[in-house]
């Protein structure tokens, strides 16, 4: 019966809410997504799309509607700790791609919420690969700062949008140091000179000097000098780390989340000891560049371990179109505990590390990211064990809304079923 | 246009920071498969003796010392669709000695070292048919960026092994997180004939010759579609369009034609290394393996094949192979294809994760391959998604048959499925112990043999390769 959502199309499948009554999922072995342990036969509730309780003896309110899991696994949807879903149809059509703003004159004032369109067929894909949420980010173009980045989630509507300019993202490290001019001293100079712009146009707009920034970028950095406003800043290597630890010193104020740290381990101590969050690439482990030569998967289990709060994240990696590997991602953590002198993430830590950690790193985690109470009841029900290759999402809602689970990608395999010609050519087979 | 020459396009890790110039990066891709070279249909029909030089750059592969291993108590997946559980193989003299259902009636050496596999799965060493380690190796710097001469839309003069860089560290982890055994290194994708394929044993050595297989056939990359005729067509020369690419390579067979009937005229010739490739395609000795990603244009190539007598062994990064399944298992045409990558450019736009599942019910050859220097430490878990797709739409593929896809079946496409790709008694010891089912997301290999010899064991770090790049370097020798 749950399977049913499923097989609605995805033209028809006009969402079903469930708020206005209590829902109650029942039956199902139960993620929290907070790092406990899944409780077998666990309920989750929820009214008005939020979650108001969850575990185990839990009591049904009379009149509530139930779905029934048994024997499947019922977990908050996945919560992409980094991506670019919704900016790209084909990420190699100029027009059909919208995460870099390469020939803007604009940098940290650019905002991606417009770019990012819900009804990509990727946002359609990834829904049915149990996503609900994500952070999205423009990717950098002709200067380090990219811009403001998004949070959304996955839900068949057109309003995409959980929360605007939800951090700034900038790139240091040897990408930083290329776009803003060819040395890592470039992009230390340029970030400084940039934030102090910003700051002279936030004390008085009248002498702004607008060398490095127009009036929008200014702008937009001022809530980041504030702390306001998250700075993701892109780096991989265990030196750049550091030095981007360091900017603390002159900009006290800066709420920093380090993105990709493939060198982080290396580093562990300071990170942790500086409070900085981390959203890491999961399976990095090739010395890509001279930033990475330390690269290992063992990454997140070591930070993890020196007391970092990390996330997963997709960073460059396929970000647009296949965010559905995150819990392939995990699952390869959790794997590595069975590896001699590896360190991996337990079960419980990796799925924590694709729901309710990157939602606090971001910030959120009060809202999403879990089904602790309170929270938006985005909930998947999977058929076995979510991080298992074998398993697929049955239901997904977002805010407590059935969402359709049909995509593209199923109408070609359908059509396709049998490749051979019927009574009539394939373009009439629908 | 600004070519700048990385190597895929479809990895946004690589995109990023080049736009979308789709660089000839993207290229990187080709295929290949039948293990029987096909004679020549081509209209010569006179038989003369060929002139066959001493093979130049030849093997100097050895394989390692290894022990009389007995492994029993595993799960046992053959690549050959055989499956035994609880089972035991026997490794003997770099050879497997035997496989069966138990190790009663082997002839289990006094000495031999016995392997307990209770829990754990045996499987051939995996192989990839698509790679581009040592010719894109990391750290993957402008310095190395070797897979793609882009200089000419017709290169079959080049050589891939001469890129190949044996100090990649890609290989140690192909080895150590894929049980990658053997892989064929390709030219990239920017040309329609691409250059010269190379097979390797996933060995390191001080040089090429010494990692190249011995007696595997050449392959010859090809390359449809999009990439050709963007890189050329920017440079405004021919081809700029699909109909020029078909052109372009009409025109360089009917020059193969020529050179063919001149070689085997018994007259004087001078020399020609690029006619020389495309004859050994003419011959039946040197495998097409060509990167080709609709199936309109599958199906064009297949008729320009005809016309010109030569097999294409495998179609590489074939995402829309299901359109036309019965059409490649007619032609008994392999399909290299990943599990699910998709949308990276408008010739991906139609891949589904069926895929491969829709090929394997209509009977034709599938095989799982990478083109990724980090989707090779995991095809394993690609079949296991690809199987798990089939099996949502009803197709039930077996655990037994979908290993066929990373062992026997590109074994068979490059020509050495008499040799390994299965574990049948006299083939080559390419083994791999997984410490759980390797269709599961949470098993790794917990030790790999090639040619008997134990060149990878997760207990022992001294039996963890570490190239020279990464010798002194941080993290040198680490799990990676």
């Amino acid at each position: 019966m749950i399977r049913s959502f499923a097989a609605f199309s995805f033209l028809l499948a006009i969402a079903s809410p469930v708020t206005a009554q209590t829902v109650a999922i029942t039956g199902g072995k139960l993620v929290i997504g907070d790092g406990s342990d899944p409780v077998d036969n666990g309920t989750v509730l929820i009214r008005d799309g939020i979650v108001i309780a969850s575990g185990r003896n839990i009591v049904v309110p009379e009149g509530a509607s139930r779905i029934d899991a048994s024997g499947q696994w019922v977990t908050p949807g996945i919560f992409a700790g980094f991506s670019r879903l919704g900016l790209a149809e084909v990420d190699a059509v100029t027009g059909a791609n919208d995460k870099s703003a390469s020939r803007s004159g604009f940098n940290a004032g650019l905002d991606i919420a417009p770019a990012i369109d819900p009804f990509r067929t990727a946002i359609a894909v990834n829904r049915a690969a149990g996503i609900t949420r994500a952070v999205v980010a423009p990717e950098a173009g002709s200067n380090m700062f990219a811009g403001q980045g998004a949070i959304v989630d996955l839900g068949n509507d057109d309003k995409a949008i959980t929360k605007l300019r939800a951090f700034q993202f900038v790139e240091f490290g040897e990408d930083g140091a290329r776009l803003a001019g060819g040395s890592r001293s470039a992009s230390h100079a340029a970030f400084r000179a940039m934030l102090r712009e910003a700051q002279d146009y936030g004390s008085n707009k009248g002498n702004f000097d607008d060398e490095l920034l127009r009036a929008e970028d200014a702008k937009a950095l001022l809530p980041v000098l504030r702390g306001e406003t998250r700075l993701l800043v892109h780096v991989e290597g265990a030196n750049d780390i550091l030095r981007v630890l360091d900017l603390k010193r002159d900009f006290p104020s800066l709420k920093l989340v380090l993105v990709g740290a493939t060198e982080g381990w290396r580093v562990a101590d300071s990170i942790a000891s500086s409070g900085v969050p981390v959203i890491a690439s999961a399976l990095n482990d090739l010395p890509v560049s001279f930033a990475q030569l330390g690269a290992t998967q063992s990454n997140i289990g070591r930070m993890k371990n020196a007391g970092v709060k990390v996330a997963i994240g997709m960073i460059d990696d396929r970000d647009a179109h296949q965010i559905r590997y995150s819990a392939q991602y995990a699952g390869n953590l959790v794997a590595l505990q069975k590896v001699p002198r590896a360190t991996g993430l337990t079960w419980n830590q990796a799925f924590a590390a694709i729901s309710s950690v990157p939602a606090e790193i971001l910030g959120v985690g009060d809202k999403y990211g879990s089904l602790k109470p309170g929270r938006a009841a985005d909930v998947v029900l999977w058929d076995g064990d979510p991080l298992e290759l074998s398993s697929a999402a049955d239901a997904v809602y977002i805010d407590g809304v059935a969402q359709p689970l049909g995509n593209r990608q199923m109408r070609l395999r359908d059509r396709y079923r049998s490749p051979v010609e019927g009574d009539l050519p394939k373009a009439y087979d629908k | 246009v600004h070519i700048k020459l990385r190597r895929k396009i479809m990895v946004s890790k690589r995109m990023r920071l080049t736009a979308l110039l789709l660089p000839l990066s993207l290229m990187a891709c080709a295929a290949n498969g039948d293990s029987k070279p096909v004679k020549s249909a081509s209209s010569d029909p006179i038989e003369k003796p060929k002139v066959k030089a001493e093979a130049p750059f030849a093997s100097t592969y050895k394989s390692y010392p290894g022990v009389a291993t007995l492994i029993k108590g595993a799960t046992v997946l053959d690549g050959e669709g055989g499956r035994f559980e609880n089972g035991a193989v026997l490794l003997r003299n770099g050879k497997v000695a035997a496989v069966g259902a138990s190790a009663d009636g082997m002839n289990v050496p006094a000495d031999a070292v016995s392997v307990d596999g209770t829990g754990m799965f045996i499987t051939p060493g995996i192989i990839d048919i698509h790679s581009h380690l040592g010719d894109y190796p990391t750290p993957s710097v402008d310095a190395h960026s070797d897979g793609n001469e882009a200089t000419s839309p017709t290169t079959p003069e080049v050589w891939a092994e001469h890129s190949v860089w044996p100090q990649d560290p890609g290989f140690s982890r192909a080895l150590a997180n894929g049980g990658i055994t053997s892989l064929q290194i390709l030219p990239g994708s920017a040309n329609l004939m691409g250059g010269r394929s190379v097979t390797l044993k996933n060995v390191y050595s001080r040089t090429v010759q010494g990692m190249k297989f011995p007696g595997a056939p050449y392959g010859m990359k090809m390359a449809c579609g999009e990439n050709p005729k963007r890189v050329y067509g920017g440079k405004g020369r021919m081809p700029s369009t699909r109909m020029g690419n078909l052109a372009v390579n009409r025109q360089t067979w009917i020059k193969a034609q020529e050179y063919r009937k001149k070689r085997d005229s018994g007259k004087e010739f001078t020399r020609d290394l690029g006619m020389e490739t495309l004859a050994g395609v003419l011959d039946g000795d040197i495998l097409i393996q060509n990167h080709c990603y609709r199936a309109d244009e599958m199906a064009q190539v297949l008729d320009m094949a005809k016309e010109f007598g030569y097999k294409v062994t495998a179609f590489h990064h074939a995402v829309e192979s299901y359109k036309i399944a019965d059409l490649l298992r007619a032609n008994d045409v392999c399909s290299a294809v990943w599990a699910d990558w998709w949308g990276f450019k408008m010739e991906a736009y139609d891949a589904i994760p069926e895929n491969a599942a829709l090929l394997q019910n209509a009977g034709a050859c599938t095989i799982i391959h990478s083109d990724d220097e980090n989707q090779i430490q995991r095809l394993n878990q690609e079949a296991a998604k690809a199987m798990a797709d089939g099996r949502r739409m009803g197709i039930n593929i077996s655990e037994a048959d979908a290993m066929r896809w990373l062992t026997y079946n590109p074994a068979k496409a490059m020509g050495i499925d008499k040799m390994t790709g299965s574990l049948k008694a006299g083939k080559m010891a390419d083994v791999v112990l997984w410490n759980g089912n390797p269709f599961s997301v949470y098993s790794r290999p917990a030790k790999v043999w090639i040619d008997g010899a134990l060149m990878f064991d997760a207990n022992d770090p001294k039996r963890r390769p570490v190239s020279d790049f990464e010798l002194g370097q941080p993290g040198e020798g680490d799990v990676k």
